[in-house]
């Protein structure tokens, strides 16, 4: 209808992209104008502070560019790229965060999955129980990485003395454990909150139904609310999979990265401080993007996860 | 549901316990350190033979502590506040306004959400020393406000979402216009999901580290986890092991009040923009 009145008269097609859709009421356009002004402010700053510094990543990397010789720039193509994917410093700490990932993450998913049983099921002290589990989540990483790293300390710490003054964090494989511990120790109440969410979920009647059936504590827990939880559990597995990618402070302030326990973000941060290459380090800070997005397609993807927040345009 | 038995009340007591020891050792073990004297925090036993507020008094009377921990709490709250604001503003437009680009707002808040920091340090760091923005307070807040955007946003919208239509309705034909019946009606019921809001965006910031020690370099903007470790000891060959764990105690001091009083909406925060049916 309105594209006749379009060809119709001349004079109109001035306006005519705005008559294309039906005609807006008053009160939706004003809506939408009220729409627009609420999260503009929100993505404006989401896009100069996130967005932007991204794509400028994108062109530094594609530079030569150290902060020492300022002078000495230049256009190089994918050559920081090469430089870092032929580097077997790149390919340690990746190894090193995937290995960090899937340990802390698996022991994260089975205590977490403990940790919302308790707090489910407990017949008394809930409250208490979820107030102390909460205090893991809340500490600073850096005050709670201090603490592991003086127990740890051998002549300073309970830790060492009570494993015969052992020195943990000298060693590659026992420092990565140290690290793992940290990182469940830290992030295991959050695991069990978004578990427990789900865990709530499953209604009652379900597993006294199981029960008279016969069924045992095992089946009713693997058969019917590990099933129902499943979509729980894969956002929770989504956000910290995604988080433990990123670990940064625990090693910073456990090791500093020394004998080969330095995460890729760890990498990353001591081109930028200690090497002063800018060109490289956003090399770098995109192969990192890369992983991050490879790891949320797999999950949202491959597994089905319901990436959080995708429901909230429904309404 | 079964009888409780004293043996089972035992089993919980039992269950109930060993969590809350795992969850407290390592922070008593802190607390332990600070109260321990300089020559003790070389004697591994787990409480201090003799107790000192020594390393109380020692921070708490330095620059090098107090000015990072003022730093913390202004830059730790003025983020917030922005944060909170300028998500309520869009939570609200996506919980209840109809406007194209919706969906593209929630894609891009997720990607910020999930995005690896340090991927942004090596460009913000660059832009800020540009614009001079480097080793000042607006320099902190700046990126906190935008990392605690897609956070206010999703749980914000969620609270939102549990406000009634029908009052802004009310509001409406009673003659108020749309921002009106945001002001008025809405954001007052909205406010026990801004506080839980704040909280969660406040201890983001109040924990944040790999910023902190990127985008500062004196104690002019360095907030208090990452002054941390420029303590010095009482001299060169003393660690400072018991002025640092004196400031974690400090800093985890606000943690444990918040999740004292406010446990229930931390939970709530936490879970509802993660878990839906």
């Amino acid at each position: 209808m309105s594209a006749n009145t379009q060809t119709v008269t001349a004079g109109a097609s001035v306006e005519a992209p705005a008559r294309r859709k039906p005609q807006l009421s008053e009160g939706a356009r004003a809506e939408r104008r009220l729409g627009f002004m609420l999260i503009a402010p929100a993505v404006i700053v989401m896009l100069a502070v996130a967005a932007y510094p991204i794509v400028y990543a994108v062109y530094l990397s594609l530079r030569r560019y150290n902060l020492a010789l300022p002078q000495d720039q230049k256009f190089v193509g994918f050559a920081n790229y090469g430089a870092v994917l032929s580097s077997s410093y790149w390919w340690q700490a990746l190894e090193v965060t995937l290995i960090i990932t899937v340990f802390s993450v698996a022991i994260t998913l089975v205590l977490g999955m403990a940790l919302a049983f308790v707090l489910h099921r407990t017949i008394f002290g809930r409250g208490t129980v979820r107030t102390t589990s909460l205090i893991p989540y809340g500490i600073v990483t850096v005050a709670a990485a201090y603490s592991w790293q003086y127990a740890w300390t051998p002549g300073q710490g309970y830790l060492s003395a009570l494993f015969n003054n052992s020195a943990p964090l000298t060693s590659h494989v026992q420092a990565l454990i140290v690290i793992i511990i940290a990182e469940i120790w830290k992030t295991t109440p959050f695991m069990a909150l978004l578990l427990l969410a789900g865990m709530s979920l499953v209604p009652d009647d379900l597993l006294k139904a199981a029960r008279v059936d016969g069924a045992t504590g095992w089946q009713r827990f693997t058969k019917i609310m590990l099933p129902l939880m499943k979509p729980a559990i894969l956002v929770a597995l989504l956000f910290r999979t995604l988080d433990s990618f990123r670990i940064f402070d625990n090693i910073y302030i456990l090791t500093a990265g020394a004998n080969g326990t330095g995460s890729v973000s760890i990498l990353g941060y001591d081109n930028l401080f200690n090497a002063l290459n800018l060109g490289i380090g956003s090399a770098i800070s995109i192969l990192i993007f890369i992983c991050v997005a490879i790891i949320a397609v797999l999950y949202i993807k491959g597994f089905g996860t319901a990436a959080p927040g995708t429901d909230i345009g429904k309404r | 549901m079964a009888a409780i038995t004293p043996a089972r009340r035992a089993g919980w007591a039992t269950t109930n316990l060993v969590v809350i020891a795992l969850a407290l050792i390592p922070v008593l073990w802190l607390v332990s350190l600070s109260f321990k004297t300089p020559a003790a925090v070389l004697d591994p036993s787990f409480l201090p033979a003799q107790w000192t507020w020594g390393n109380y008094h020692g921070i708490l009377t330095s620059a090098q502590f107090l000015r990072p921990l003022a730093n913390s709490i202004g830059i730790g709250l003025i983020s917030t506040f922005i944060a909170v604001v300028l998500a309520s503003m869009a939570a609200y437009a996506i919980a209840r306004l109809r406007f194209p680009g919706k969906s593209l707002l929630i894609g891009t808040a997720l990607l910020i959400a999930m995005f690896p920091l340090i991927a942004l340090v090596t460009p913000l760091f660059t832009i800020e020393r540009a614009l001079g923005l480097f080793n000042t307070w607006p320099g902190l807040i700046i990126p906190y406000v935008t990392f605690g955007l897609p956070l206010g946003i999703y749980t914000l919208s969620a609270f939102f979402r549990e406000i009634p239509w029908e009052l802004e309705k009310a509001a409406k034909v009673d003659g108020a216009t749309p921002f009106q019946a945001f002001t008025r009606v809405i954001a007052p019921l909205a406010a026990p999901g801004m506080v839980t809001t704040g909280i969660l965006v406040f201890l983001a910031c109040w924990n944040d580290f790999l910023l902190a020690i990127s985008f500062t370099s004196t104690i002019a903007s360095r907030t208090a986890p990452a002054a941390m470790q420029y303590f010095s000891g009482g001299s060169v060959f003393t660690v400072p092991t018991g002025p640092i764990a004196a400031a974690a105690v400090v800093i985890t001091i606000p943690i444990i009040i918040f999740v004292l009083f406010f446990q229930r909406r931390i939970v709530a925060g936490l879970t509802s923009g993660a878990v839906k049916g």
